[in-house]
C-alpha cells in the first residue's frame, strides 16, 4: 500500500513564516482571514492584477505605508487608519476615491485574531468610504524584523473633468477653513503608549473624508484642500503657503482644540498645531464663499466643529503667522523633526 | 483648562499692559531667567506689547543650552559602548556634539531612548538587568529632586546597573555671575517660577540685597509674566530692591522642603562649567561620595574629551543678556534649527530657537 500522507493543516493561532510563502498556508490565510472580510467582485478574481473600468476625467493615484504603534488605539486601529489615510489623500485632491490595494508585512507570531480584527476594520472602513480593496499582497518576516504588522495601501480615484483643486491655487483674500478639532489622533496614540496615562481617553479622529469633501466641493469653488496629518496644521499650512507663494494669517482663538487634547499637549509641551490628524481637512476657498463652505462642512458628521481659522495674505509669502488673542503676532514654523514617531 | 485659562485672559493681560505703560517712566532692562518664560514671551508676543522703554533680555535658564559640550560628547561616547542604554529627555538628543548628536548615534546602532522622567529610566534598568542604563541628568533645581530620587531609589533597591551622567546647575550663582559681569545691562529679574516652587525665594533675598535689584518669581502664562514685569517695573521706578513674589499660587518662601531634602541627601554643591559662559563657582550639583557608584562619569572610562565650540556661535553672550539672538551675525544664516551652531538654537527653551521660531523676520 502506498502511503499518501499530506501534512495536516494545523489551525494556527499565530502568523507563521509559511503564511507568506505562497503555499497552502498562504492560501489558507487568504481564504480564512482576508476574503471573508475584504471579498468583492474585483478582488474575488484573485488574478495577479485588479482590472476595472476607467471613469471620465483624470486619474489620481497615491500611496502610504502605515507603521503606527500601538496597532490598536482608542477609536481605531492600523487597519481603518490604512484605509482612511489613503482615501483622504485622494479625496483632498478633488478625486472620487474608488480602488485601494493592501500590502501587508506581518511579523511571525502575530496573533491571527489580531490580524482578523484589523482586516475586519479595513473592510468596514472601505465600506463606509465607498471604496473597493481591489488587490493585495502578504509577506511574513521573522520575529523582530518588523513590529507586528505594517500595511501599505495605494489608492486610485478619478477627478471629474473641469475640477482643479491644488496646493498652488491659494489667492490673497481666500479664507482658510478647518473641518474640526486638531490633535486628536496624535494625542490618542501618545496617551495610549506606555508610561503615559491620562484620565480621559482621547479618541483618534480617523475617518474617511470623501463624503465631507464632496459636500464642500458642492458648496464652494474650492481652491485647495489638504488633510493635516503628520506635522499637523502647522506643517500643512506652511506647505500650502510655500506652494502658492502667499502668506497665511491665523487667529489663535478660532482654532478648535478639544479640552482634553489641549490639557495633554500642555502637559507634554507639544503644540496642538503640530500634532497629526487623521480625519480633518483644511479647505481654502474665496472669501465670498467661505460661509457656504463652512455651513456645508458643519452639516456633515465629520465637520460639525468646522471653523474659519484664518486668511490668505499677500504679505509674508511662504510664511504662516498667528495672531494671538493679545494682539501680538508670531510665526508658525514648519515643525522640525518627528516629536512623536510612528503615529500613522 | 482650569487654572491656566484665567492666566491667558486677554482682558487681564491688557489691563496689566496698561498699568505697565502708566508706571514705566524711565528705560528699564529686565531679564527673565528661565527659558520656559522666554518661549512664553515669544509665543504670546509679550515683547511686542510692552512699551519700548521696558526691554526684556533672555537669561541662561535653559538646561539644554548650558550643558557643556563636554557632557554631550561624554554621553555620545557612553552611548556607543556595548550593553549601554542611554536615556534622556527628548531635547538633549538633538544637541550637536562636535560631530554628531544622540539621534545620529541612535541611527548608528546605539540604544538611546527618550524618557519623560528619570523614574522611567530606573524602570528600564529594572527590566534590563543585563544592560547598563544611564540617565542624562541635566537641568536646574526643577529636575534635581527627581534625579536625586532616582539615585536614592536605585541605592535602596541595590540596583547596580543604573547611573546618571549629571550636569545639574543652579540659578542664584548664575544671577550673581550676570550681575557681576562688566557689561551687565540687567536691572531686575523675573525669577523662574518652577525653580522657586522647589527652592522657595529665600535664597534670592541676599542676591537682591547685595546687588540692589528687584527679583520677582513669576509664572509662565501671559498674565503671570505681565504681573511679574509690572512688579519689577514698580520696584525699579520706586528705587526699591528685594524679592516680591508674583507666583503665589505655586511659590512659597521656603519652597518644597521634601524636594530640597532629597536633593541635599544625594547631591552636593560644586563648581560647574556652563556652556558658552565658562565655570561659575559653586553653581552646580554633583553626586555625593556615598552615591559615587551611580556616577556615570566615574563608571565609564571614555578617555579624554576636549570638544571644540563653533567660533561663530555667540550663545554665551545671548545667555548673559549681552546680545539678542537676532543680533548674532550667524542667526538665521549659518545657524538655524536645522543646522544649529549652539544649543540655544536647539532646545525648545533656547532663546535663539524661540526667536527663530516665532519672530525671525522681525
Amino acid at each position: 500500500m502506498q502511503l499518501s500522507c499530506p501534512s495536516p493543516i494545523l489551525r494556527h493561532e499565530t502568523v507563521q513564516m509559511a503564511h507568506g510563502a505562497g503555499g497552502r498556508l498562504s492560501q489558507e490565510l487568504t481564504a480564512r482571514v482576508f476574503m471573508p472580510h475584504l471579498g468583492n467582485p474585483v478582488l474575488d478574481q484573485l488574478d495577479d492584477q485588479a482590472r476595472f473600468e476607467a471613469e471620465p476625467g483624470r486619474i489620481a493615484f497615491t500611496t502610504d505605508t502605515y507603521v503606527v504603534s500601538p496597532i490598536f488605539f482608542p477609536g481605531g486601529n492600523i487597519g481603518d487608519l490604512a484605509v482612511n489615510g489613503t482615501v483622504n489623500d485622494l479625496a483632498v485632491g478633488g478625486a472620487v476615491p474608488r480602488y485601494l490595494s493592501a500590502g501587508f508585512v506581518l511579523e511571525e507570531g502575530l496573533p491571527l485574531a489580531d490580524l482578523e480584527r484589523i482586516v475586519a476594520s479595513m473592510a468596514e472602513a472601505a465600506r463606509k468610504a465607498g471604496v473597493v480593496i481591489a488587490c493585495g499582497d502578504t509577506k511574513v518576516v521573522q520575529k523582530g524584523q518588523c513590529d507586528r504588522i505594517f500595511i501599505n495601501t495605494s489608492g486610485v480615484g478619478f477627478i471629474p473633468p473641469g475640477r482643479d483643486v491644488s496646493c498652488r491655487n491659494l489667492r490673497p483674500g481666500d479664507a482658510v477653513i478647518l473641518s474640526g478639532t486638531i490633535g486628536d489622533h496624535g494625542m490618542a496614540i501618545l496617551t495610549t503608549r506606555e508610561g503615559l496615562s491620562f484620565q480621559s481617553r482621547i479618541q483618534t479622529d480617523s475617518a474617511a473624508l470623501n463624503g465631507l469633501v464632496a459636500e464642500v466641493l458642492g458648496a464652494a469653488n474650492v481652491h485647495a484642500m489638504r488633510d493635516p496629518t503628520r506635522g499637523g496644521v502647522a506643517a500643512t499650512l506652511n506647505e500650502l503657503a510655500n506652494s502658492s507663494s502667499v502668506g497665511i494669517e491665523l487667529a489663535e482663538a478660532a482654532i478648535p482644540v478639544r479640552e482634553e487634547v489641549r490639557g495633554a499637549a500642555e502637559l507634554l509641551g507639544i503644540d496642538p498645531l503640530t500634532i497629526a490628524n487623521e480625519g480633518k481637512m483644511l479647505a481654502v476657498v474665496p472669501a465670498a464663499e467661505a460661509d457656504s463652505a463652512l455651513a456645508a462642512m458643519r452639516a456633515h458628521e465629520h465637520g460639525r466643529d468646522a471653523a474659519i481659522i484664518g486668511k490668505v495674505t499677500e504679505e509674508h509669502p511662504g510664511m504662516v503667522v498667528m495672531r494671538t488673542p493679545f494682539g501680538s503676532r508670531r510665526i508658525v514654523e514648519m515643525p522640525l523633526g518627528e516629536q512623536l514617531p510612528r503615529i500613522c | 483648562m482650569k487654572f491656566i485659562d484665567e492666566y491667558r485672559d486677554p482682558a487681564r493681560a491688557r489691563a496689566l499692559l496698561d498699568r505697565i505703560r502708566q508706571v514705566a517712566r524711565r528705560e528699564w532692562t529686565i531679564m527673565e531667567i528661565c527659558g520656559g518664560q522666554t518661549h512664553s514671551i515669544m509665543r504670546n508676543g509679550i515683547d511686542q506689547l510692552l512699551p519700548p522703554n521696558v526691554q526684556l533680555v533672555h537669561g541662561p535658564g535653559c538646561p539644554v543650552c548650558v550643558t557643556p559640550l563636554e557632557t554631550i560628547e561624554r554621553a555620545l561616547a557612553i552611548a556607543a559602548m556595548p550593553g549601554v542604554i542611554l536615556t534622556s529627555f527628548g531635547d538633549m538628543l538633538r544637541v550637536p556634539g562636535s560631530e554628531k548628536d544622540l539621534f545620529m548615534a541612535r541611527s548608528e546602532g546605539a540604544d538611546v531612548r527618550i524618557v519623560f522622567s528619570p523614574l522611567e529610566a530606573l524602570q528600564i534598568a529594572r527590566d534590563h538587568p543585563e544592560k547598563e542604563v544611564v540617565f542624562l541628568a541635566v537641568g536646574f533645581e526643577t529636575t534635581a529632586p527627581a534625579n536625586a530620587m532616582a539615585v536614592r531609589q536605585a541605592a535602596r533597591e541595590g540596583l547596580s546597573n543604573f547611573s546618571e551622567l549629571v550636569s545639574q546647575v543652579m540659578v542664584p550663582p548664575a544671577m550673581r555671575a550676570i550681575l557681576s559681569s562688566p557689561g551687565n545691562r540687567v536691572q531686575g529679574f523675573l525669577a523662574a517660577g518652577h525653580v522657586c516652587a522647589i527652592m522657595g525665594y529665600e535664597e534670592y533675598e541676599p542676591v537682591a540685597a547685595e546687588f540692589g535689584v528687584p527679583i520677582v518669581p513669576a509664572g509662565f502664562e501671559p498674565v503671570d509674566l505681565l504681573d511679574g514685569i509690572l512688579k519689577v517695573v514698580e520696584m525699579l521706578e520706586a528705587g526699591r530692591s528685594g524679592v516680591v513674589n508674583a507666583y503665589g499660587r505655586v511659590v512659597s518662601r521656603e519652597g518644597n522642603p521634601e524636594a530640597r531634602r532629597v536633593m541635599q541627601e544625594v547631591f552636593e554643591v560644586a563648581d560647574r562649567p556652563w556652556r558658552g559662559i565658562g565655570i561659575i563657582p559653586q553653581s552646580g550639583l554633583v553626586l555625593r561620595p556615598e552615591f559615587a557608584r551611580f556616577d556615570a562619569e566615574k563608571r565609564f572610562n571614555v578617555g579624554h574629551i576636549a570638544p571644540q565650540e563653533s567660533p561663530l556661535c555667540h550663545s554665551g553672550e545671548v545667555l548673559q543678556g549681552h546680545l539678542k539672538p537676532s543680533d548674532c551675525p550667524a542667526f538665521g544664516h549659518e545657524c538655524t534649527p536645522q543646522t544649529p551652531l549652539g544649543a540655544t538654537m536647539v532646545s525648545s527653551e533656547g532663546a535663539c530657537a524661540a526667536y527663530y521660531r516665532y519672530h525671525r523676520k522681525s
